[in-house]
């Protein structure tokens, strides 16, 4: 499917969300109560066939703490981009999809790690590099004054 | 550092937990494995990294454009020119600047250098981990001169950063043609004598076949690109896929094999090394007069936006992820590093073989650490 396709994919799974088309890829802005639900369809649709997450990073918007997913079909060679937010920087909290793609266990412990973004259901959700003494180093508001130099 | 090692709970009694590493000789680094073990069998694998974790993608968040490619040559060591590439290429497609085939003949050659020399580290020391200590010295005496074609050109014999936004930092010295050629030469009548003393081993065949065999749907569920992949028949050839570059103009197999096992990751990396060959011989005699670089401005900003792109290293896909403000640097840098991923998969590949095994399986994964920690 190509972008415009993937668009009307989206659209026909739920009318309510948002769809864009970036530069490079679709991107579907998706609420994190349905992101579980729409990545599951998007894996298993025989029609879409995303089984491959090749990236997914967390992302400090200032307010708002994301998630962006990037997934491939390697059945169909199509991509999408997911992404979802959460206000609630004090305990955020977005489902995790380990249980889709084995994958996501590591990038989602390196989210956490680094942005403090709880995954709900996550098999194994502890600090990958750094220990519990730290605070989330890629959040826009950490300070730390002894290793970090600022301009 | 105070940290927890949490012990799986079992009923069987006999179960010993073995602490392999950060310093042991067959991580290649700082990889600290918490194996548990039930005889000699390997029940369970917590990998801890984090050793060497230098906050790559924070750092980015504070210098520009063109200083992030001196931080990513330090990510995989092995792939410098790789990663210098993404960064390159992304800023290049950001800002829409057209790459002189000069430049692009330059940089094919030199990734394929790159991967070259990888591999050749990768066979001397996967030969090491199982037991043959004279491979070590046969890969390390032959990509000693790879090294040395590099210091002539870049400066640099691992950390080159020899690529940069718009083209590359210096012109290539006048004896790099005929040095690279000659290295061919001599390479092509090297490489029958690494299939002489490991690949027809017989030792080395027990050990590895059917040992850790990864299938087609655990590679796409795992996201495990390169080598590692393509031994399991999962077609990720980024070179092929999206080409960047000159990737476009030469001819080269994919490498692919379905077995999947600790012996094909091997094969996978051993054929790469002659595919490899095969595209330098291609274009060396062919690089296009021109310029080095395209004059760039002195301040790098990105439109406001988000990019990707992907570059294919030598142990897999590199995605780099880009948030712009349309400020000088980076809102936030993102590294997809195969190692990182490639890491994930280690304990279901390794769990049910001996401990023994799973130095051959780790070894074949073929991991750089600092890419793992960034």
């Amino acid at each position: 499917m190509d972008n415009k396709q993937l668009e009307d994919f989206i659209k026909s799974i739920d009318q309510d969300l948002e769809v864009r088309i970036g530069k490079q890829f679709t991107e579907v802005i998706v609420p994190p109560a349905k992101l579980y639900s729409l990545a599951r369809q998007l894996r298993e649709n025989e029609e879409a066939q995303f089984d491959f997450m090749f990236n997914l990073s967390g992302v400090d918007y200032g307010h708002d703490l994301g998630v962006v997913y990037h997934l491939r079909s390697t059945v169909h060679n199509h991509s999408i981009v997911l992404k979802t937010r959460t206000s609630d920087r004090e305990n955020p909290q977005i489902d995790s999809l380990a249980g889709i793609w084995e994958t996501a266990n590591l990038h989602e412990r390196e989210v956490y790690d680094l942005l403090g973004i709880r995954f709900t259901n996550h098999p194994d959700l502890r600090r990958l590099f750094l220990d519990s003494s730290w605070g989330f180093p890629l959040r826009k508001d950490y300070v730390d004054d002894i290793n970090i130099v600022t301009k | 550092m105070e940290e927890k090692v949490e012990i799986i709970a079992t009923d069987e009694k006999q179960e010993f937990i073995v602490n392999m590493g950060p310093q042991h000789p067959s991580t290649h680094g700082v990889l600290r494995l918490v194996v548990s073990l039930q005889g000699e069998t390997v029940k369970n694998i917590q990998p801890h990294i984090g050793y060497i974790h230098r906050g790559i993608e924070k750092m980015c968040e504070s210098i520009t454009y063109p200083q992030i490619i001196h931080l990513t040559d330090r990510m995989d060591y092995l792939s410098a020119h790789q990663n210098n590439e993404s960064v390159c290429l992304l800023v290049e497609k950001a800002l829409e600047v057209d790459i002189p085939d000069r430049i692009k003949v330059i940089r094919t050659i030199m990734s394929e250098l790159s991967r070259l020399q990888s591999h050749q580290l990768f066979w001397a020391t996967f030969g090491m981990d199982l037991g043959g200590q004279t491979c070590y010295f046969y890969g390390l005496r032959d990509r000693e001169m790879i090294l040395d074609i590099f210091e002539e050109t870049t400066g640099g014999r691992m950390i080159v950063s020899y690529n940069c936004p718009g083209g590359l930092m210096y012109d290539i010295h006048p004896n790099f043609q005929k040095r690279v050629k000659d290295f061919i030469k001599y390479f092509r009548k090297k490489l029958p004598e690494y299939d002489t003393i490991l690949t027809g081993n017989v030792i080395f065949r027990e050990r590895t076949s059917g040992i850790g065999p990864l299938t087609l749907q655990d590679a796409i569920s795992y996201g495990i690109t390169g080598p590692s992949a393509r031994a399991s028949g999962l077609s990720c050839d980024v070179r092929k896929h999206e080409p960047y570059s000159a990737y476009d103009k030469v001819k080269f197999n994919e490498v692919l094999f379905s077995e999947g096992d600790t012996y094909h990751r091997y094969m996978a990396r051993n054929d790469e090394m002659r595919q490899s060959m095969n595209t330098i011989e291609q274009l060396i005699d062919n690089i296009p007069e021109g310029p080095y670089a395209v004059k760039m401005k002195p301040v790098i900003k990105l439109p406001e936006g988000e990019y990707f792109q992907r570059v294919e290293t030598a142990r897999g896909e590199l995605g780099l992820f880009v948030i712009s403000d349309g400020n000088k640097n980076p809102y936030r840098v993102k590294f997809r590093s195969p190692n990182f991923v490639n890491l994930g998969v280690l304990n279901h590949l390794a769990k049910g073989f001996k401990i023994a095994d799973l130095i051959a399986i780790a070894g074949s994964l073929d991991f750089v650490i600092p890419d793992m920690d960034r």
